[in-house]
Order: structure tokens, then sequence, then C-alpha cells
């Protein structure tokens, strides 16, 4: 069997992707549809939706689109979220692979290092960092990534420990190949599936810590995002609940598509190879 | 004995990475915007240049880093953690005086979540094939992908606001002198939403580790040793099963204190719960940073200390660790 | 000749009696059915012997018997008859009062089969418990009784232990103990000793017949082995892909088997082969280990104290060109290590190994690297030595290109040497294409790829059907004539090292114990621990005979 005819036996993955790619969809044409900038106000606040035509779910507490927020929104998560997991990979992939490859006292050492990271609250350490380096798409996507590496460093080592010690790579190490043709053609290869189907999952965490902090009032302040619009509504949910209610679907529909997304590519990248065995 | 060893280690340890995190916010504090001095000048109220330099000398931030960096770990060492000018008032009686709140409500949260998390993940472990251990696994995954802050405000707008169930703000009905258990009884209706709410994440990662953890279990050999024995299925269940597959979840719930600290401060901002994390979210409308990174030092040592209680207990649980000599 | 045939039946009525036993397996399986219209009777007071290679199906049946199929597999056809009723068509209630009460069970692996977090004691008590016997009191003395039985050192102490503080042997000694708590009727041992070394599987062995003896039981020993089933069964069972091959008395099979399958069975086990008086093809040294050493240290941290274990301690020896010497020892004796630090997969201590002149332990880095090619490697695990993402073909080539061959020529000197491992054609194919006896014949291509010195071959065929075992090791033999390779060939498994050897290293606690040429070592052993290993293993005359005539005067 295939590799997506694998994915695809699993049918919340196919949802999953199916959610996903609306998602896309819409990041992509917002500003075909909206062309101006969700910021502008162009109605009277408070507009239910339907009320008045072109504005589906209404207008906020300043009288903008929220249709148009939640398109351009659309942008913002999956582009912090792609690229701080891509940071957030940098980081912990050669790191996880250093130490689980060498060993020893570089392990050791690294794993001290990476320890340390997982024990600082990763929402209020992100938090700090916005903060302190003021809000900005960067800001944000730095402090994610500073956060979201531990458990990829984490991740490479036990399979990179796992892996080293493999008959065949010691069979390749025997014939005498370097340290970089061996991890870069013995075991990178056979423990990409897990990084893979991790990385997955860290976009959906990432897109859930950017909504937090935008939520918080820590968003880009030149860029409509999903957790702003809830925030911004958050004290006018008595009079106009829909403010707050749609952002946050959107949100939840994303996260759980890519969850769903990562569950399907762990199905399909990990048959049951090691039940061949028996 | 080794499990008194372990113990010695694990606070040795913590106290490093205390001191390691005060290390890091002290170069924190020095990233922040602006000169200090005029950070706090500004936070006093007043620029101009003699006040500056007066302040300067106060704080000692005319003096080289390395002083200054001494100055600031001795200070904490002392559990001075420097002065909130917006407030008014040291940042550690700050905390003092909002710590017991967060810790009421993460810790419901985290006993709550845990117990939940198990009993859900233990039955759609059992119902492994069935329709309804399917849509615990897909309810545990909404729950998993769901915005917290997001929670929050719909079940206030739900229980609070249109079925005026529960009460929607604050830590207890202000302007009423109750005390004893009528005290506690109001208490626990404010807990109630906002408990709720931090743990819903939380159970939702036990419940999905929980059942993969069993399912595993399920498969090992001394399951099929006490079926050889002619054990009822429930006995296995509990004594075989669940005893080896909670292992792996007391380690997770290590992990997972430093999500409830982080779920505080969105949970704390949103039900105005008068704890950490809304002084948190307060010190950060503010700027006020000596503020923001002191709560963030107390964020950690609290993650710190449910690491150590997860890390003793698992000691307790697995023999290998308590006996081994 | 054998220990379990004394007892006699007592009465004409089986146990347990399998009629047509189907059992159908899960879609998507080799083949449809795990055992198919399955027939034999364990009578009363017997020990029969179900033989067959891995996929045979032989613990299928003993599985239904028990109601433990694996999740897919069921039974479809026939009937499993025990003391009056078909134990595939009651309920799983009334099959649970039956198991540890009536039919006890034993399985393969002492390490996993008992609960890490329970007490020895705990997990003794919950068979009474299971069956409502005893109470709280009686269950303890009963518990302490049974280990006693079981030949525990210490089962004042053993009772409260946990499973990771006792040995394999002492693990499968306390299943044991378990699954006689009841005095069952019926015993299933499924491989029970396949996992321990020789001579604790010898020990486990006799605790089965003597216990057997005592209480009178019908023991199904279900093994893979030729060489237990001489030791032990009253009857045999030969199975093959499900269905029976041959049953009979096991005397009258061993001594006359009537099918082919049968005779290439017993034939490959070499435990009567006495090893031909061999010299070396020339008397040129071509690897001289001197004064090796090595000391694992485990570092203790939060959970372990520090350990240190001396895998190996003041090894010399040499090797000729063109000869095979062959390691043997138990587990922790250092033979692997032995063989890893002569690859320099690990790096000794102290101590010097030359190689044709060059000191291979003064290499490193760079240097090392470049000489790897002249000693070479044959793993254990067919499974594991393969890089499943990299075709085979490749994979042999690895080496030459990078030792400097072009990728072009190496591809074709690859497909030449699967040729000459009797896999022509086969290069662009991926691990997984392949049986384990076909990837150990790829593993040993690799090896040759480098035209290397010297081969270490760690527990080549450990891991291989007896069978299958035979071919590899006959390959082995094809090519040390054809292209005169000199080998280091290490194994626990003195019957393979028989076969092979020229010369015998036996080595006990990472010492050599002792060495000379195989046949001298073999006939003439000058060690007690020689000796002791040689009458474990099971079904070798001399070894049965001795025993079964100093278990005659008890």
């Amino acid at each position: 069997m295939n590799f997506f005819a694998r994915f695809a036996q699993n049918r919340g993955a196919l949802v999953g992707l199916i959610i996903l790619t609306t998602i896309i969809l819409m990041a992509i044409t917002a500003p075909l549809f909206f062309p101006e900038s969700p910021w502008r106000m162009l109605q009277r606040p408070f507009l239910t939706p339907f009320e008045v035509d072109g504005f589906p779910m209404g207008t906020d507490t300043m009288g903008r689109n929220v249709a148009a927020g939640l398109m351009h929104g659309a942008w913002v998560s999956l582009l912090i979220g792609l690229v701080s997991t891509t940071v957030a990979l940098l980081i912990g992939l050669p790191l996880g692979a250093i130490a689980g490859y060498y060993g020893g006292l570089l392990d050791d050492a690294l794993m001290r290092f990476t320890e340390f990271f997982q024990t600082i609250p990763s929402f209020a350490l992100a938090i700090v960092l916005v903060a302190i380096m003021q809000p900005s798409v960067t800001s944000i996507v730095l402090a994610i990534a500073l956060v979201s590496w531990p458990p990829v460093a984490r991740l490479v080592r036990a399979e990179f420990m796992s892996l080293r010690n493999r008959e065949y790579v010691e069979a390749a190490r025997l014939v005498g190949q370097g340290n970089t043709t061996i991890i870069l053609r013995q075991i990178l290869p056979n423990a990409m599936s897990p990084i893979i189907v991790l990385a997955s999952l860290m976009v959906a965490t990432a897109i859930l810590l950017e909504s937090s902090l935008s939520f918080l009032g820590l968003g880009d302040p030149n860029v409509m995002s999903w957790g702003y619009m809830i925030g911004a509504a958050r004290t006018v949910i008595r009079q106009a609940w829909w403010l707050s209610f749609f952002p946050g679907l959107a949100i939840l529909l994303t996260v759980l598509a890519l969850n769903l997304v990562g569950e399907g590519l762990d199905d399909a990248l990990n048959p049951k190879l090691s039940r061949e065995r028996s | 004995m080794l499990y008194a060893r372990l113990i010695i280690m694990r606070l040795l340890k913590a106290v490093i990475v205390l001191f390691l995190i005060v290390i890091f916010n002290f170069f924190l504090i020095h990233m922040a915007p602006g000169d200090p001095a005029v950070v706090m000048a500004g936070e006093a109220g007043a620029t101009d240049a003699e006040f500056l330099n007066q302040l300067r000398e106060q704080f000692g931030l005319d003096q080289p880093l390395y002083v200054q960096l001494w100055n600031y770990v001795s200070g904490i060492a002392t559990l001075d953690f420097g002065y909130s000018y917006r407030q008014q008032t040291p940042v550690f009686d700050l905390i003092m005086d909002r710590l017991p709140a967060t810790l009421l409500l993460t810790g419901t949260a985290f006993v709550m979540s845990l117990g939940l998390g198990i009993l859900a993940g233990s039955m759609a472990a059992a119902r492994a094939k069935k329709l309804s251990g399917s849509l615990i696994m897909a309810l545990a995954l909404v729950f998993y992908a769901t915005p917290l802050f997001w929670v929050a405000l719909m079940a206030v707008m739900l229980f609070s606001v249109q079925l005026e169930w529960l009460p929607a703000y604050g830590y207890y009905t202000v302007g009423t002198d109750l005390t004893g258990f009528a005290l506690v009884l109001d208490i626990g209706q404010h807990l109630i939403l906002p408990a709720t709410t931090l743990a819903l994440f939380s159970m939702a990662v036990y419940t999905r580790m929980t059942r993969t953890s069993m399912l595993e279990a399920s498969q090992q050999d001394y399951v099929k040793t006490a079926r050889a024995k002619g054990l009822a299925p429930g006995v296995i269940q509990r004594r075989h099963i669940l005893r080896n597959a909670l292992l792996p979840i007391i380690t997770l719930a290590g992990l997972q204190a430093g999500q409830m600290v982080g779920g505080a401060i969105l949970t704390e901002t949103v039900f105005a719960w008068p704890g950490i994390g809304r002084l948190m979210f307060e010190a950060l409308m503010q700027r006020d940073y000596n503020l923001l990174l002191g709560i963030f030092f107390f964020s950690a040592a609290l993650v710190i200390a449910f690491n150590i209680i997860t890390d003793l207990v698992y000691g307790l649980v697995d023999p290998r660790i308590k006996e081994s000599s | 000749m054998n220990k379990g045939n004394h007892v006699t039946s007592t009465t004409d009525t089986p146990l347990l009696s399998l009629q047509d036993l189907t059992i159908a397996l899960p879609k998507g399986a080799d083949r449809a059915y795990a055992v198919e219209n399955l027939s034999y009777d364990v009578l009363r007071g017997e020990i029969l012997c179900v033989v067959g290679e891995s996929g045979s199906g032989k613990s299928m049946a003993a599985n239904a018997i028990m109601g433990l199929l694996p999740e897919g597999v069921r039974p479809v056809g026939g009937k499993a008859m025990f003391a009056g009723q078909d134990l595939l068509s009651i309920t799983e209630k009334q099959h649970r009062k039956l198991r540890g009460l009536r039919i006890g069970m034993i399985f393969q692996e002492p390490m996993t089969a008992l609960n890490p977090l329970m007490r020895v004691g705990a997990q003794i008590n919950e068979v009474f418990e299971a069956h409502s016997q005893l109470n709280r009191a009686e269950r303890g003395a009963k518990a302490l009784e049974l280990l006693k039985e079981v030949g525990l050192p210490d089962p004042e102490k053993a009772i409260r232990a946990y499973p990771f503080q006792l040995s394999g042997g002492q693990r499968q000694r306390v299943m044991i103990a378990m699954a006689l708590a009841l005095e069952p009727e019926l015993l299933i041992a499924d491989e029970p000793t396949t996992a321990l070394d020789v001579t604790t599987q010898a020990q486990i062995l006799d605790l089965i017949i003597d216990l057997q003896k005592r209480h009178g039981m019908a023991v199904m020993f279900i093994t893979h082995d030729f060489g237990v089933v001489a030791e032990i069964a009253t009857r045999v069972c030969v199975m093959r892909h499900g269905q029976i091959i041959e049953l009979g008395q096991a005397k009258e099979v061993l001594a006359n088997p009537q099918h082919e399958y049968t005779r290439s069975l017993i034939e490959a086990i070499p435990s009567n082969i006495v090893p031909e008086a061999r010299g070396a093809e020339t008397d040129t040294l071509l690897l001289d280990v001197k004064g090796l050493n090595k000391v694992f240290r485990s570092n203790g941290g939060l959970f372990k104290p520090a350990r240190e274990v001396r895998a190996l301690d003041d090894v010399s020896f040499s090797l000729a060109k063109g000869e095979t010497i062959g390691i043997v020892g138990e587990s922790g004796s250092g033979k692997s290590t032995l063989g890893r630090c002569i690859v320099r997969l690990e790096t000794p201590d102290s101590g010097t190994m030359s190689l044709s002149g060059t000191d291979f332990m003064q290499l490193n880095g760079e240097s090392l690297r470049r000489q790897r090619k002249r000693v070479q490697m044959i793993f254990q695990d067919p499974y594991a030595s393969l890089n499943p993402r990299t075709r085979v073909g490749m994979a042999i080539a690895q080496g030459p290109i990078a030792n400097g061959v072009p990728k072009q020529k190496a591809l074709v000197q690859a497909d030449d040497l699967l040729e000459l491992v009797g896999l022509a054609n086969t290069a662009n194919r991926f691990p997984h294409e392949f049986s384990g006896g076909q990837r150990q014949r790829i593993g040993i291509a690799r090896a040759l790829a480098l035209e290397p010195e010297l081969i270490v071959a760690d527990e080549a065929v450990s891991a291989l059907d007896v069978s299958i075992q035979a071919q590899i090791l006959k390959l082995l033999e094809d090519l040390k004539q054809k292209l005169s390779l000199s080998l280091l060939f290490i194994t626990h498994d003195l019957r393979v090292a028989a076969q092979i050897c020229d010369h015998i290293i036996v080595m006990q606690h990472g010492c050599i114990v002792e060495q000379g040429p195989a046949r001298d070592v073999f006939l003439a052993p000058q060690q007690a621990y020689t000796r002791q290993l040689l009458e474990a293993i099971p079904g070798r005359p001399e070894a049965t005979e001795a025993a079964s005539r100093q278990r005659g005067y008890k």
C-alpha cells in the first residue's frame, strides 16, 4: 500500500486535510475577496451577522468587517505556525542529532540545556520574550520557536540514540563511512517519520500559542489575527458574542485539522513495520 | 538510602535551575526597551536628568555589569525582587498576596484533569473497538485543539450570562461577609468555571496518553501471564494494566505542570481570578518589567515544585527506583 | 536415553484431545489458517513435545486451549476436549475457571512475563485469589513452599523481591511455581528455555521433568529444538505450516524418522557431530591479540548505583591465515565484547591487537576509518543489520564506495556478490522483501565486498531457524573454501561451533577458560566449565545417558 492510500484509510485525517486546504485557500484568497485592509472601519459597529450585505459575520466594536479579519487572520496564523516550527526544527534537530549520535559529555551538556528550557513554563517565557522584544511577527516567531524546540531535540536524540546502535549503522561504520555520511544517509532517513509527525503537531501548538499571545495584546499591531479579534471583543461578550465566537471556531478548526493530519501522517509513515518480524 | 539521595539530588537540581533563571531574568531586564533608569523614572512619573542620575546611583546602575548581577542575585536570595513603581509595592509582596489564589486554581485543575483524564482514558482503552471509545477520543481531540481563553469566554457566556448558574468573575462574592463553610462554598462556586476550563486541555492530554499507555500495557507478556492464572478481567485491568500504564502518565503530569501555570495566566485573565496570572496580565498591560520578571521567576518555581512532587511519586510507585540497592 | 519416558500413561482416556482443530488467521496473513485439521492427544502423565520452526503454528493450539489466542485469530473448526468439555465452545468465564486451576502455562520470555511492579509473593498469591483458595496466611506459606520446591535460592528473600531483582532463570522458576500452585493436571510450556543460557536451560529442563514425575501431571512442551525433545519427550508431534508431519513415541521418531522434514530437522542439530581434526590452512599469523582488557562502567546517576563490569580480562590468542576460531560462552562471558573490540566498535582499555603487523588498537579517527575495511563483521540480527530504506545492492556497494571505488563499479561488484551468496538479480530490492535467512546472506555479501583479511561473525546464525542455520553454515563453509577466509566465529551454541571451527576458545566472566583444537575441546575438555557447558547441551547422547544413570540411582 502506498503512502496516500494508507493516509486515506484514516478518515479523520482526510477530513483534517479538507479543512486545512480550505483554510489555506482562505488565507491565499483573502486579498481577492477583501482587498481593503481588515483594520479599516467600514460600517457602524456591532452589526449582527447578515444584517448588511457584504458583512456575513457582522462588524466589530470599531465597525471593522469580521469576515475580512477572519480571512486575513488565517494567513497570519498559518505563517507564524509554519515559520516558528521551522525555526524550532532548525534549533532542535541538530542539537538532538549531535547529542544522540555522539553521546557522552556532549550529550549530558546538551540535555541539561534542553531540560532547563523545558522546565521554564513555556507560555510565561513566550510572554516575557515578546513583551521585552516588543510585539512583532518576528519577535512572536522567535519566542514561539524558543519555547517549542526542546521536544524536537528530545525526540531526535531518542531516535538517534536507538538508531546509532542499530546493526546497520554499525555495519556502515565498519565499512568506513564517516560520521556525517552515517548521520545523513543511515540514521536521519530512518528517524524522519516521527519528526514529520511531531512537526505537524507543533504547527498546531504554535498557532494556539500565537492566538494566546495576541489575545493578551501581544500580537503584531500591524497584522490582523484571530487571537487579537477575540481579545478585543472580550469585554463586549454580553452584547456581541459572535465577535469572539467565530475567530475562536476558526482557531479550533485549524488546530483540530492539523492534529488530524498529524495522526494520519503517523499512520501512513509508520506502517506496522515492527510487526513484520513475528 | 537511594530514595533519600533522589530527593536531595532533585532539590539540588531545582536550586541550580532557579539560579540560572535568575541570571536569565537579569539579562532580560537589561534587554528591556530603554534604560532601566528611564523606565523606572517613567514609572515613577519623573524624567529630569538629575533624578535619572540619582536613580542610577541608588540602584547601582552606574556600576559594572557583574556587580549589578551580583546585587540582583543576592537581592533575590533575600527575597528582594525589586519594586513595582506602578503599584507602589515591592514585587515580592504583590506576588505573595496573589499566590494562594493561583495555588488553589492550579492545584484543583491539576487534580481534576489527572483524575478525569485517567478515568476517561481507561474507559476509552477498555472500549477501544467500540463507538463509545471513539467518542471519548474525539472529544479529547476537540478539547486538545480548543484555545483555552476561548473556552473560558464561551463558558462565561453560557453558564453565567445565559443560564446564570455560576458566577463569572472573581474569587468570592464581594460585599458579603461570608465566613466558615458559607465562604468555602462561595469560593467553590467561583472556582468551578475557571478550574474546569483550565483542566480541559491537560485532561485531554491525559486521556490520550492513558489510552495509548493502557493499550500498550495490555499487550505485555505479564498480562498474558495474569490471564493464564485465571484472574478476572477487572482485576487484570486494574492491578496489571492500569498500574503499569500509570508510570508514563506520572512523568507526563510533571511536564504538564508548566502547561497549567501558563494556562492560569489566560484563565485568570478571563475570569478576573486574583492570582499571579492575572497579575502578570496587569504587569504586561502596564509594561511593569520588574513585576513581570518576578512573576516569571515564581511561575518557574511553581513548575519545579510540581516536577519534584511528580518525580517523588514516581519513585514511590516504581520499585525499580525505590528498592534498587 | 530419555528421562521422560519412565512414566507410563496410567489410563487410556487422554487428558486432552484435539480433534480436527482449525484456527483461522486474520486477513492479510501469509496463510489462511494457523493450523488446519490438527488432531493429537495429550495423555495423563506424559510429556508431549510439539516441535516446529517459527511459523509452524506449534503454539497456536496451546493458546487456543488456554483461550489466549491473539486478537483476530480464532478457532473455526474442530474440538479441544478436556475433562469432558470442549474448550472451544465454553464461555470465557468457564475458561477462566480452568486456567491456573486445571491447566497451567509458562512462557518463553521470563524477563517480561512477570509484572514489574508487583512482588513475587503477591503474584503467586494471585493464583489462589483467582480461584478463591486458601486464606491469607495459608497463601503466604504455600507460596514460600512453592518457591522452595522450584529450587529458588533463599526463598524467604525471593518472595519479597520484585522481578527486576531476579535473574532470567530465577524468574522462570517463579513462573513455574505460579503455574504449579494449584496442581494442574496439564502444564503447557511454550518454549520455556529458549531465552535462557545452556546451563540454565539444562537446570530448568531437569526441574520440569522432576516436577512432572512428582506431581504426575501431563506436560505439553512446545519447542523448536530437537535436542530438547531427545532430553524430555515421551511422545513427539512434529509440525510444519500448520499441519502435523509426524507423531509418535519420541524414541522411535528420533531413531527412525519417517518423514523427510523430520529427518532434516534431526540432522540439522549438530549435537552428535564431533568436529573433524582440522589444521589451519597456513601457518602465517594473521591476528595476534595480547592482553586485552575492557571494563564497562555505568555512571549510576540518580537511580542506579555506579557499577563496573569486567567484560574482558587479559585476553590473548592468535589466529592463522585461513583459520576459523570459535569463541564460545554464555551471555555475559565477554565473547561479544571481544568481537566488538577486534572490529573496533569498542575500544579496549589496554592490550594490543596486531593484524598482519599493524597494531589495530593504535588506530584512531581517520586512519582507523581507512583501515576498517580489513576487518569486517557479520551481525546477529538479520532484521536489524540492513538499513530498511537502502536497496540491498547499494547496501553492499556502500563499503567500496566509502573506500574510493567508483559507484558504478561497486554496484556491478555487488551484483556478483549477491550471485555468490545465492541471491542473483536482487540488487534493486529492499530488505523487507527478503526472509531472515536471505538477509543474512546479504549481510555476508556486504562483509565480503571489501575483501577483508578477517571476518568476525557475531552470533551470525543464532536468530535463525535450525534448517536455515544449516544452510547459512554451509554457505560460510563453501565461501571459506572458495575465498580462503579467516573467520572469528562468536557463538553461544557449542553445536554450531563444532560444525565450522578449527579451533575453539571458551570464555567465562571475561576470561579465556580453555582453548585448543575443536576436536580436543569437544572430546577431552580440560576444564570443569567446558565440561559443564558440553553436558548442558540438550540431546547430547553422553550427557543424556549420564544424567539418566544418575537419576536412576536416586
